[in-house]
C-alpha cells in the first residue's frame, strides 16, 4: 500500500490515500458538483482536469466559493 | 443614457453587496427590491466538512440572472488580490469583470493604492476588467484609468461607516476628468447620500452595508433604487443655480389685494 499524501488543504494539514486526483479529493470532502475553484500552491487548477491531474505530497491546496460580501 | 461598463449595458445605477445579511432569503428579497443588475460577492476557503445540502450563495444570485462582481475584500497586497480574482474567474467560468479592492490598514479598511495600482496592472494584463476601489484623489482615479480599468470606484467615506459623502469637491475633479464610469463605493448611510452623488455625476453608487445594517433592509433596498433613480434624473434635469443673498418670490408680485387701512 503506497504512503498517504500529505497535503495542507485551506491551511490545515490532512492525510489521503494515494493516489490522488482532484475529482477524488472533492469526491472524499463531499464537495462534489458544488461551485468552487481550486488553487495548487498557488496556481489555479482548471476544472477540466480534475478528473486526470493527481495531487502530490506537500501540495498547499485552496479551496473556495463565492460567499456575502461587498 | 444607461449605464455602460465594458460594453455591457445595465438598467440599474446601483450595484450592491451581498454581505452581513441575516440569511440567503433576507439577501435575495434585498436585492429583488434594489433592483440591482450587479451584485458583488467575497472569494473564501469552503469549511471543509460543511453540510453538502448546505444553500450556496451562487444558487440564491443565479449568475444567468445578475452580473456576479467578485471582489478581493481582505487582501492587504497586489498578489493576494490576483490570486483571489483567478481562483473568482475559475470560480465563474470565465467571468471578467471584476472589483479590485487592496486594502491599506486594518482599522480604517482605507485603501492601498500602490498596491492597487500593482495589481490593476497585472490584472488588465491578463485580460480582467478592472473595476477599481480607490480613495478619493483624482490624479490616482485618472492613472487607474490610463492603466486599463474599465470603471473608478472612489470611497464616499470609510467603507462601511454610514459617514456620507465627505469630500464632494474630490468626487467632482475625478467625474470631471475620468472618462470611464465613476462608481461612489463605501460610505453610503442613507438614501440621500446615494441621491447627492447622483447628483454631482456619478454613473452609480456601490453599497451593502446601508442597506443590509437597516432596520427593515428590504425596504431601505427600494428606498435607494429610488434615491439612485432620482439622483440620476436630477443631474440631468440640471439644478437651478444656487442664490445665497438673492431671495426671489415665487408668486406675482402684482395683482395683491388692496390692502386695508
Amino acid at each position: 500500500m503506497p504512503a498517504p499524501i500529505r497535503i495542507t488543504l485551506n491551511g490545515a494539514p490532512r492525510e489521503f490515500p494515494a493516489p490522488l486526483t482532484f475529482s477524488q479529493l472533492l469526491h472524499d470532502l463531499a464537495l462534489a458538483g458544488r461551485r468552487l475553484a481550486i488553487e495548487r500552491n498557488g496556481e489555479i487548477v482548471p476544472r477540466s482536469l480534475f478528473g486526470d491531474a493527481r495531487l502530490a505530497d506537500g501540495d498547499r491546496i485552496e479551496v473556495v466559493i463565492a460567499v456575502g460580501g461587498g | 443614457m444607461k449605464l455602460v461598463i465594458a460594453g455591457k449595458t445595465y438598467g440599474s445605477r446601483l450595484l450592491v453587496g451581498t454581505g452581513k445579511y441575516r440569511d440567503f432569503d433576507e439577501t435575495r428579497r434585498a436585492i429583488e427590491a434594489s433592483g440591482a443588475e450587479i451584485v458583488t460577492v467575497a472569494i473564501r476557503r469552503t469549511n471543509i466538512g460543511q453540510n453538502a445540502a448546505e444553500p450556496n450563495l451562487l444558487d440564491v444570485l443565479p449568475p444567468s440572472r445578475f452580473t456576479i462582481l467578485p471582489n478581493t475584500a481582505g487582501c492587504y497586497s497586489a498578489q493576494d488580490a490576483v490570486r483571489t480574482l483567478r481562483l473568482a474567474r475559475e470560480l465563474l467560468d470565465g467571468h471578467s469583470l471584476v472589483k479590485l479592492e487592496v486594502l491599506g490598514d486594518a482599522q480604517s479598511l482605507y485603501p492601498n493604492m500602490p498596491e492597487t495600482l500593482v495589481a490593476a496592472k497585472t490584472l488588465v494584463a491578463e485580460g480582467f476588467e478592472v473595476m477599481a476601489y480607490c480613495s478619493d484623489d483624482p490624479i490616482l482615479a485618472k492613472q487607474l484609468e490610463e492603466l486599463g480599468c474599465v470603471a473608478v470606484m472612489p470611497l464616499a467615506s470609510l467603507i462601511g461607516s454610514g459617514m456620507g459623502i465627505i469630500n464632494p469637491w474630490n468626487l467632482q475633479i475625478i467625474i470631471d476628468r475620468v472618462k470611464v464610469p465613476v462608481l461612489v463605493d463605501a460610505g453610503i448611510g442613507t438614501a440621500s447620500d446615494a441621491a447627492i452623488a447622483m447628483e454631482l455625476g456619478c454613473d452609480g453608487v456601490l453599497m451593502n452595508t446601508a442597506i443590509a445594517k437597516a432596520r427593515d433592509p428590504v425596504r431601505m433596498a427600494g428606498a435607494m433604487r429610488l434615491a439612485v433613480e432620482a439622483g440620476r434624473e436630477a443631474f440631468l434635469a440640471g439644478r437651478m443655480a444656487k442664490k445665497p443673498y438673492e431671495a426671489a418670490p415665487s408668486s406675482p408680485e402684482s395683482g395683491l389685494i388692496q390692502k386695508t387701512g
